[in-house]
């Protein structure tokens, strides 16, 4: 029995060795090298190789002067644009659902949807230009209403909310084709019911179209706890320059600069290892409660 | 149900003219750069261009063509995108497949499902990454692009999701009539799941058509960089010091050509495919989101 189980079973196996190869090289070898955060890695040794430091990287790390601002400025960033990217595209969905058009929605639809498949070294490009103080079109449209000229991507105040309202203007349209969709899933006789009872269009948004909304929302937010620590490094790095270091720098432009700038492996791999850990746990929590509470599975 | 009152129409017309401008909002900016690409140096120097070139020429393009550098990126990237696709859809089916068998059809489903969604939940950070391919003596090469992200874990789920959803019904008549797992997979489960396949093909074609860093920091020499990863080396990250000087013939066309217009250029010419698989993916995304938030 167990011999002809094996055999039914085989193929299955078989086919699962290229993966597993793969992912064995490419992400659990290059787990165990977070070993290098605990040792004073030198370049061209193998994991285990360099002499060991316990603790020492991570009170490094601590020391340095723009620890703390880095790590406020991920956590500012990376919260703002969770806020942003649910509640844009929650009314993105419901001024959507309002439009009896069919034309107008789907056209609306299929722009909004562009930029998230545009990278950020091209949007990078395309907001530098657009966005620059001396020939930018913005900043040419400001001067035109009256408007002092702005500064967004070199003044401290300005960028991180650049480059959340960026990160926004990107993503929105992902999101809001979720919520559309969940939007289907209302039943319609919960419409015809209120507008026999004389509900306004108003009332039967806020009484069933957000109440119908509300488990995809709260499965979003949950899920989006795991980025709180992820404050978009193709964006930042893209879109950065040494002037707004202070408002800008996040954990993962840290890690590049000290890993590949400066070539300081075991800081680089310290400060990275904090970011991995924190966030693991954080995403843990969050599928846990999404599958307590939403009955969510990951497969 | 038709809403007669004033205050409604109100609301319509003021929702109409909002989405209308948001959605300008989201074209303008391309366009413009479009404008850019074909207006000449002085006319953007000067600040004069709008949504329509101004003097209209072709020279930022005949710049971008005789770069040798730019046809050279092209052509890499155009490789990635083929090599990586094959292999990262091939390994999506090998692995979807048996992960999404029951347990009780393939006992250890459950183990090698843990094994594949653990490498999204954790991961060593870049400099583990990096020393462990620059160990591999991968660098430099193709390969270093297209093989750490060969299994595409987030996909693979999709597709495990979707073979699921599929009647049981299917597989059990077809291993009644002989066939066996690969039999099953390439006939029965491949064609049916083509919608779900074209979705994860075109992502996965943008994905790799867009992915840059891994290039900027697995790539010793500009002439292997792929075309995302040598505009992000011309676009934003002023570093020319892996780019080879600038020769004779390129000061002489610098003359006609802004930096402001050549960008634009190279920023349109490589938007150019995106827009091109843009309306499949139109055609496939809702299928595809549908598929990845809703599970039973």
């Amino acid at each position: 029995m167990t011999t002809r189980k094996w055999i039914r079973e085989m193929p299955l196996h078989v086919m699962l060795i290229p993966t597993v190869v793969l992912l064995i090289a490419f992400s659990y070898v290059p787990m165990t090298g977070i070993a290098i955060a605990f040792q004073n890695f030198y370049p061209g040794h193998n994991f285990f190789s360099s002499p060991w430091v316990g603790w020492e990287n991570f009170q490094y790390m601590l020391q340095l002067p723009g620890t703390l601002q880095v790590l406020y400025n991920t956590l500012f960033i990376a919260v703002l644009k969770i806020v942003a990217n649910l509640v844009v595209p929650i009314v993105m969905a419901l001024l959507l659902n309002e439009v009896r058009k069919m034309w107008f929605k789907r056209s609306v639809q299929t722009i909004v949807y562009l930029p998230y498949f545009i990278s950020w070294v091209l949007l990078g490009g395309i907001l530098v230009d657009i966005l620059s103080p001396s020939q930018g079109i913005v900043n040419e449209i400001l001067k035109a209403v009256g408007l002092p000229s702005v500064y967004f991507l070199g003044d401290n105040h300005w960028f991180p909310f650049t480059l959340v309202a960026t990160n926004t203007w990107k993503e929105f349209g992902f999101n809001t084709i979720v919520f559309l969709a969940a939007l289907t899933g209302i039943n319609p006789s919960l419409y015809e019911a209120a507008c026999i009872d004389g509900a306004s269009r108003w009332k039967q948004t806020l009484k069933i179209t957000l109440p119908g909304l509300l488990p995809i929302i709260i499965l979003l937010a949950t899920l989006s706890l795991g980025n709180v620590l992820n404050a978009g490094f193709d964006q930042v790095f893209n879109l950065y320059n040494a002037s707004v270091y202070e408002s800008g720098d996040i954990i993962d432009t840290m890690v590049y600069r000290i890993g590949m700038g400066d070539g300081q492996y075991s800081v680089a791999t310290a400060v990275g290892l904090f970011k991995s850990v924190v966030s693991f746990i954080l995403i843990s929590v969050s599928y846990l409660l999404a599958y307590r509470f939403a009955n969510y599975r990951i497969f | 149900m038709h809403y007669r009152t004033r205050s409604h129409t109100v609301f319509q017309t003021l929702n109409y003219a909002f989405l209308a401008l948001l959605s300008l909002s989201c074209i303008f900016p391309f366009i413009h750069i479009l404008a850019v690409s074909f207006s000449s140096k002085e006319a953007s120097t000067a600040g004069l261009v709008g949504l329509l070139p101004v003097h209209f020429t072709l020279k930022s393009y005949q710049f971008i063509l005789d770069k040798p550098e730019f046809g050279h990126a092209f052509v890499v990237s155009l490789k990635r995108v083929a090599i990586g696709l094959s292999l990262n859809m091939l390994l999506t089916l090998l692995t979807a497949y048996p992960l999404s068998k029951e347990v009780k059809s393939f006992r250890f489903r459950t183990g090698y499902a843990w094994f594949c969604v653990f490498t999204i939940l954790f991961s060593g950070g870049l400099m583990p990454w990096y020393v462990t391919i620059r160990n591999y003596g991968i660098m430099d090469t193709i390969w270093a692009l297209v093989l750490p992200g060969a299994v595409p874990v987030f996909n693979v789920i999709l597709l495990l999701n979707f073979f699921r959803g599929l009647p049981k019904e299917l597989e059990e008549s077809s291993f009644i009539d002989g066939a066996g797992h690969w039999t099953t997979l390439w006939k029965i489960y491949t064609p049916l799941s083509l919608p779900a396949l074209a979705t994860i093909t075109l992502f996965t074609v943008v994905d790799h058509w867009n992915s840059w860093f891994d290039g900027l920091i697995l790539m010793r020499h500009a002439e292997h960089f792929p075309l995302s990863t040598y505009l992000q080396t011309i676009i934003v990250n002023v570093d020319l010091t892996k780019l080879n000087s600038v020769s004779p013939s390129t000061a002489e066309m610098l003359a006609n050509v802004s930096d402001r217009t050549a960008k634009a250029a190279q920023i349109c010419v490589a938007i150019l495919p995106v827009l091109l698989v843009y309306p499949f993916l139109q055609k496939y995304f809702v299928t595809g989101i549908v598929l990845g938030s809703v599970k039973e």
